[in-house]
């Protein structure tokens, strides 16, 4: 119990800190990077909480994918006047008043909730769908019970990929015309 | 103090927060994009503590579709922003006004 509260307080630090240096970076590489980080935080608590199957699936889909294009893409956009330039829009002040109050009333909702959340009740009996074999049982749901979204989402895949080629490939016609 | 479901709710809060905060106040698209990706994590962290908290795998299979979502957004805000570049040769979102008058 003890390794499980000094795992949840240090992955806790490392993912709120890293998502700080995030957005606050200058250098939009440096985000990048901060980012990756926060991924393995979130990557470890998913660990600590048993689920196993998406740890892996976090690591490779968002670090191995995801923050491989976003490198990708930096790449492609010049950084040397970037980092010359303001980092904050002009509303920053405004904004941050905005996220004040957005914390405020999700504080509100959690510290509401807070009291039933950690007395469920009686805890459900594990039915088929438990969490006893990880990726087992996210396999056994996933292809029976969640077949029509699954099939839905490869879709959906399929559509950003062929969106995402044609919105980024260069217009020889018009350019030449 | 034992680590119960109420403090994975409140870190996946403060991480939403603290991408809720970086779209609104930073210029750089590549920036709020990262921020879209704080803020889906953080409602993963949610799905997955409620999961355990409820021993079903439930959660779990929705933030493997969250994961889905997150990657195809990825790849289609990235693909605009390339084009936005080429056309306007910009990346702040500020100065990208073209439907203003």
């Amino acid at each position: 119990m003890l390794i499980d509260q000094v795992l949840f307080y240090v992955l806790a630090v490392l993912i709120l800190g890293s998502a700080v240096m995030t957005i606050t970076r200058r250098n939009v590489v440096y985000s990048a990077v901060w980012l990756i980080s926060t991924l393995v935080g979130v990557a470890g608590i998913f660990l600590l909480q048993g689920a196993e199957f998406l740890a892996g699936v976090q690591v490779i889909v968002y670090i191995g994918g995801i923050m491989v294009l976003f490198l990708f893409v930096i790449m492609l956009v010049p950084l040397e006047e970037e980092a010359s330039q303001r980092r904050f829009s002009n509303q920053k002040w405004l904004a941050l008043a905005t996220g004040l109050a957005v914390l405020a009333m999700l504080a509100v909702i959690v510290v509401r909730g807070i009291g039933s959340l950690d007395h469920p009740g009686p805890a459900p009996p594990p039915g088929p769908a438990s969490l006893t074999q990880n990726s087992e049982a996210v396999g056994r749901v996933l292809f029976t019970e969640y077949l029509l979204p699954f099939e839905l989402a490869s879709i959906l895949l399929l559509v950003a990929i062929i969106g995402a080629i044609v919105m980024s490939k260069a217009r020889r016609r018009q350019t030449e015309s | 103090m034992e680590v119960t479901t109420s403090h994975y709710v409140v870190l996946s809060t403060l991480l939403m927060l603290v991408g809720v905060i970086g779209i609104l106040t930073r210029r750089n698209i590549l920036v709020l994009l990262m921020s879209v990706e704080l803020i889906l994590n953080a409602v993963n962290i949610n799905l997955i503590a409620f999961s355990a908290s409820q021993q079903q795998v439930h959660g779990q299979v929705f933030s493997i579709f969250v994961i889905t979502v997150a990657a195809a957004e990825a790849a289609v805000g990235l693909g605009i922003l390339i084009a936005l570049f080429r056309n306007k040769h910009t990346v702040h979102a500020d100065e990208i006004d073209l439907l203003r008058w």
